[in-house]
Order: C-alpha cells, then sequence, then structure tokens
C-alpha cells in the first residue's frame, strides 16, 4: 500500500462526501466550459465572433441552452422501446462520472486539517477502471440507438459499437507501456513514477497512439461518426429531447474530459511539473499540483476542440483501417521493443551502451538501405481519350490562384475597422 | 470505496464483515434475478441486458472479495467486450424478433432439460464440496492480496500455466483466422473497383453515359420515380423512364394505413393541430 492509499483510507466520511460533490461539480463546470469554449474557438478558425451575447463575453450560453433543455418537451417516439429507452441516457451519464474517482488531480493537502490527497480511490487497478467505465458507458449509446426504433439511430449505435470496440483496444495496448515502466495499474502510483520524467519523452508511439484512440473513443471528430450529422441526422440521439439528449451531452463531455486527464496523468506526470520544484518550494503544494493538472487537461481539451476545427470526417472503412492496420500493429511492435529492452536490461551482460550502439547500427544499416533502393520509376499517366461528348474540364487543368491584393483593397476601402458589421454608428457615417 | 470495503473484509479468510455482507445482500439477488430474467425474457436484446446486469453484479462481487484485477477484466472483457458483440448482432437481426417456441430438431428439449439438470447436479456437488471440505484463507494469505492481486496472476501466468496459457492463445487465434477466412475469402475473388477505377471507366466510355441517368429533377412537377424529368424545353427525356414502371400493370389500390414512422404519441398530435 503506498502513501497515497494509506491517506485515502483514513479519510473521514465528510471528506470523501466533499470529494464527491467536488468531483461532480468539478465534472459539469467543465463541460459548461467546453461547450463555450469549443464554440468560441472554433468560431474564431472559422473567422466569427462565436456566442456573445449571454453573461459577460457569451461564457454563460451553454447554461442558458443547458436550462432551456430542462424545460423542453420530453417526446417519446412510438416505435420506442420504453424502459430501454428511458434508461439509455442514465447508462451513459453514470460511468463517465464513475471514471473521473481515480483520476490523482493533485498531491497531498490539508483540507479542514485533515491531511487528504485530492483523489477520490486509488485502486490497484486504477487505469482499468477507465477503461471498464469507457466500456460500459458505451452501452448507453448502443442501447438509445437501439430503443429510438428510428434507422438513422441503429446506425448510429452500430457504429459506435464497432468505433469503441476496436479503438478500447488499441487505447488498451498504448497503456501497457506506461504500466510496464511504472510497475503499477494504480494511478498515484504511475504518477510518482515520472518524478523524474514525463513519460510522453520516453514513450512517443504509445503516447500518439493514446492520443489518436481517445479521439476515437470518445467519438469526437474527425472520428465523430455515430452522430455524423451529413449521414445520419444526429446518430444515435436522433430521436432524444430534453433532459434525456442533455445527459447524452453531459456523458460526452465528461468523456472528453475524463480521458484526456487520464492522458495527463498517464504520459504528462499528472500535477508534477519536475523542474519547477528546484525554483520554489512553494510548487510542491497539493493545491498547485491541482492547478497544474488541471491546465494540461484543458491543453487536451483544446486539441479536441482544434482537431475538430480543422480536420473533415473520416469515411468508415478508412476509420476502421486505421485503427486495425495501423495502430493495433504500431502499438505491438512497440511493446515488443520494450520487452527486448527490458529483458536485456535485466539479464547480466545488459548495460546500456551496449544497447545504445547496436541499435545505432541497426538504424545506420537501415538507412543505408533505404537509400540503396532505387526511387519508384513514376511511369508516365496515360493520356486518357474521353468515350464521349460530354463537356468534362481538360485533366491538365490547374486552378489559378486567385490575386491576393485585390481582396486586400477592397476591405482596405471600407475605412480602418473592417469587423464594425455590427455597430449601427459606422454603418449610419458609411450612408 | 472498494479498496475500503475490500480493506474492511479482513486480510485473513475470516468470517464475512459487515461491508462484505451488505454487498454481496445486494448483488446477489441481482445476479439471481437478472439470470433468472434473462431466460424468460421474450426479447433478445432484453435478454442480453439482463444478462449484462448479472455480469456487473459479479464483477462487483470479485471486488469485493480482494480480487479487483479479475472483477475489472469480467467488466471490460464480458461486458465490455463480448456482450456488445452479442448486442450488435441481436441489433442486425432486428428489434422484434422474439424466441419461437416451435420445436426444431426432434426431442431436442428432453435432451437440453436431461443436459441442464446434469450441468446442475455437477455445480451443486462442486459448491456443496467447497463448503464442506475446503477451508477458505482468502486472498490476502499467500501474499496476492488486493494490492498483490496483479503479479500474483502475471507470475503464475507467465510460470506455472505458460503452457496452457500459450495453447488457449494460439486457439483462440486460430479460431479468429478462420473465421475470417470463411467470412471474407468468397467475396475476395470479385473486389471492387475503386474511386479512381470507376471515374477512369466513365470517362474512357466504358459506361452507357458518362453521367448518371437523369432523375425526376428540377423541371419535374414530382419526385416519384414513376414521374419522367423533364428536359429544358418541357419535354419528356427518354432515359429517365424506367422499363420495368412502364411495362407494369397499374391497378388502383385502396389508401395505405398511415406509416408507423410518422405517428408520434397523441398528446403531441393533438397540441400540433
Amino acid at each position: 500500500m503506498n502513501t497515497t492509499q494509506q491517506l485515502l483510507a483514513d479519510d473521514p466520511i465528510w471528506i470523501i462526501l466533499i470529494k464527491v460533490v467536488g468531483l461532480f461539480a468539478l465534472g459539469v463546470v467543465l463541460t459548461l466550459f467546453m461547450i463555450n469554449w469549443e464554440r468560441k474557438v472554433v468560431g474564431r478558425m472559422q473567422q466569427r465572433p462565436g456566442p456573445n451575447r449571454v453573461g459577460p463575453g457569451g461564457w454563460l450560453q451553454s447554461l442558458a441552452d443547458g436550462l432551456k433543455l430542462a424545460f423542453k418537451e420530453d417526446i417519446m417516439p412510438t416505435l420506442a422501446d420504453k424502459r430501454v429507452y428511458f434508461i439509455a441516457p442514465v447508462i451513459s451519464t453514470i460511468p463517465a462520472f464513475v471514471a473521473f474517482s481515480v483520476i490523482p488531480f493533485g498531491g497531498e493537502v490539508s483540507m479542514f486539517g485533515e491531511r487528504t490527497v485530492l483523489q477520490l480511490v486509488d485502486l490497484p487497478v486504477g487505469v482499468l477502471v477507465v477503461l471498464a467505465c469507457s466500456s460500459i458507458g458505451v452501452y448507453g449509446i448502443v442501447l438509445g440507438g437501439w430503443a429510438s426504433g428510428s434507422p438513422y439511430s441503429l446506425l448510429g449505435a452500430l457504429r459506435s459499437a464497432a468505433q469503441v470496440i476496436s479503438y478500447e483496444i488499441a487505447l488498451g495496448l498504448s497503456i501497457v507501456a506506461v504500466i510496464l515502466y511504472s510497475g503499477s495499474m494504480s494511478t498515484s502510483d504511475i504518477v510518482s513514477a515520472q518524478g523524474t520524467g514525463w513519460y510522453v519523452w520516453l514513450l512517443v508511439p504509445s503516447f500518439v497512439v493514446f492520443v489518436i484512440s481517445m479521439v476515437g473513443e470518445t467519438n469526437r471528430a474527425p472520428f465523430d461518426l455515430p452522430e455524423a450529422e451529413s449521414e445520419l441526422v444526429g446518430g444515435f440521439h436522433t430521436e432524444y429531447t430534453s433532459l434525456k439528449f442533455a445527459l447524452f451531452f453531459l456523458a460526452e463531455y465528461v468523456n472528453m474530459v475524463t480521458v484526456s486527464a487520464m492522458a495527463t496523468t498517464l504520459f504528462l506526470g499528472g500535477g508534477q511539473i519536475p523542474w519547477l520544484g528546484h525554483l520554489w518550494s512553494g510548487f510542491d503544494n497539493g493545491w498547485f499540483q491541482f492547478l497544474a493538472f488541471i491546465v494540461k487537461t484543458l491543453l487536451f481539451l483544446f486539441v479536441f476542440i482544434w482537431l475538430r476545427g480543422t480536420l473533415p470526417r473520416f469515411r468508415y472503412d478508412q476509420f476502421m483501417r486505421l485503427g486495425w492496420k495501423c495502430l493495433v500493429p504500431i502499438s505491438l511492435l512497440w511493446i515488443l521493443l520494450i520487452f527486448a529492452v527490458r529483458a536485456w536490461r535485466n539479464s547480466e551482460s545488459g548495460d546500456i551502451t551496449t544497447l545504445l550502439v547496436a541499435g545505432g547500427i541497426v538504424l545506420a544499416v537501415i538507412l543505408v538501405v533505404a537509400f540503396l533502393v532505387p526511387d519508384r520509376r513514376r511511369t508516365e499517366p496515360l493520356p486518357i481519350e474521353l468515350g464521349s461528348d460530354y463537356p468534362v474540364p481538360p485533366l491538365d487543368l490547374t486552378v489559378p490562384t486567385p490575386p491576393r491584393a485585390r481582396t486586400r483593397r477592397v476591405t482596405g476601402s471600407s475605412g480602418k475597422e473592417p469587423a464594425a458589421v455590427g455597430s449601427g454608428d459606422s454603418g449610419k457615417e458609411s450612408e | 470505496m472498494i479498496t475500503t470495503l475490500a480493506q474492511a473484509a479482513a486480510d485473513t479468510g475470516g468470517p464475512m464483515t459487515l461491508g462484505e455482507s451488505i454487498a454481496f445482500w445486494i448483488l446477489g439477488p441481482i445476479a439471481l434475478g437478472g439470470a433468472l430474467a434473462m431466460v424468460l425474457a421474450r426479447n433478445a436484446v432484453h435478454s442480453a441486458l439482463f444478462l449484462v446486469m448479472t455480469m456487473l453484479s459479479l464483477g462487483i462481487l470479485y471486488m469485493v472479495q480482494q480480487a479487483p484485477f479479475l472483477g475489472f477484466v469480467q467488466i471490460i472483457v464480458y461486458t465490455g467486450a463480448v456482450m456488445m458483440l452479442f448486442l450488435f448482432v441481436l441489433m442486425l437481426v432486428g428489434r422484434d424478433s422474439s424466441d419461437s417456441v416451435v420445436e426444431v430438431l426432434r426431442g431436442q428439449r428432453l435432451a437440453g432439460l436431461a443436459l441442464g439438470l446434469g450441468l446442475a447436479v455437477l455445480l451443486v456437488a462442486a459448491i456443496a464440496r467447497s463448503l464442506i471440505e475446503v477451508t477458505p484463507v482468502g486472498l490476502g494469505a499467500g501474499g496476492a492480496g488486493s494490492s498483490q492481486n496483479l503479479h500474483g496472476i502475471g507470475r503464475l501466468i507467465f510460470t506455472d500455466y505458460l503452457l496452457a496459457f500459450e495453447l488457449t492463445s494460439a486457439l483462440l487465434i486460430t479460431a479468429a483466422l478462420g473465421a475470417m477466412v470463411l467470412a471474407y475469402a468468397p467475396s475476395k475473388s470479385r473486389s471492387k473497383a475503386g474511386q479512381r477505377a470507376t471515374v477512369l471507366a466513365r470517362l474512357t466510355g466504358r459506361h452507357a453515359r458518362i453521367s448518371p441517368l437523369p432523375g425526376p429533377g428540377v423541371f419535374a412537377t414530382a419526385n416519384s420515380v414513376a414521374v419522367p424529368a423533364l428536359l429544358p424545353d418541357g419535354s419528356i427525356a427518354p432515359e429517365s423512364l424506367s422499363d420495368i414502371i412502364e411495362s407494369t400493370p397499374v391497378t388502383e389500390i385502396e389508401q395505405p394505413p398511415a406509416d408507423p414512422h410518422s405517428l408520434t404519441g397523441g398528446s403531441s398530435q393533438d397540441g400540433d393541430r
């Protein structure tokens, strides 16, 4: 039993209650914040202001939307399987919050005179809790899609089932390397094992695979096939309204926060910033670690938003090929390599110099062979003879780039404030 | 929570502690009820859901008995992956497929009953023996208690039971490969043309025309397949006429009943009007 587990074991019941309420509040507040942040950031990326009406700077928009959802009519489709339809949003929300409980948000703090750790539980198999919760959470999506009795929902549910099963394998494999190096599955042990250096430097392939598959696991763009708007209306939640829909939304965003927090825990050393403690001892405080943890988590959440603003949605077969033929084999090979290196280092003759020299030689040989192999000869594309007189553009058509200067001059002529579309004064002046 | 429960259960295999018995008396009936409901439920998806409930409570029972690893693996593998595949297939089959009570194989029910009874006798005998003759030591006794679970299982699998482990994995891989070959091999021979090949085939005149057939489009007055497309001058585009529809004799039918998909709950319909 490590110190975290000992500290957690003698927590009085009121501290546990405070932590539970705090975790729930954190989940909900982060969801409200994320929705707004996402809309604002994507808005900036698409050169529009985003929500800016409700509250200061528009930051209360998602709160207003949530309240509105609660007062909307709750529609039960005629073809729905009533009980399953009712319970599906609940099934998807509860595991999302349960997975939150093993996240090591910060180090040791003193709460009303009681020493404790900013973490609800620390199981010896903490990492598995997150995996288990995500595999239960997908039941909500699948059952909701099935019970709605609509083809769109059913298709979304089927896609979601296949997607989560496939990407959970890649996710699990990418965690294996971290567990091997930290020697434990407990989240607090993994964080304390990164006291000297983060695993993101040591285990780069694992990190990349984890980040890609965590986007797939949470059904987010560019992997948001279960709710592809252009194909399936709303996907699994097409038929849902009111609070049930809000629960699905809540679950999606809490899941995003959870996997981001997991990535922080596994690869970015949790709340620790190794070199900062040398500057000033105050940075070793548990509350400061909490702050650092939240900042790192927000970094991952920003990547989620960035991806959504940048990438188009994958086609279904491309998505499956990426998972099964790219991520899983890479993970397996990487784990094999790690096993080999560790076995070598644990053996009697295993010293790091020999290993590095051998690795360098192998790399050099690969490079030499790669340079010696001749380039693939480019075959000239055959000229295509058109089979009909149907008007098609020439195949070697080059699209001319529009001249930049003219567009700049147009905006320049309307004065120094091109963004003043909504303000009434400048409009009257121009008239 | 679970750790405290597990720690409350003493490290030796003594009598059940309060937390353990509370958990047992809550989870036991749920697991049993789920199992019974799985057998009795008419709808296949409901049946699968009750099985999920049973498996979940079993997983939590494992955790309470100082085997958190086993508990979570039970949830991830059985509830998360295996049952999800079950549900996947059930959904593809269709939501209204209920059990048929027609006996297809003669004597199947009798044989099933006999085998089931035999299994029950075996299980009862094994459990009774474990209750009477074996003295429980608890998972904590062998140094493999809740925090050492992983190390213990890992050491056993990769030392004493290595051969059994490898054999099992070889069997499973063979099964998976076999299933893939059986399902995939016949369709491999006629591989589909890609986007590029299709476009080239269209451009080089291997299709009848370069564009799709004209549908009832911009100039048409309706969007039924039976309505021909109109050319800009108002004449009928001959390529939009379907031979099948044109040659089918038409008889007037009565107005069909309303499509259930278009119906909503009674109250909301009234509200709309």
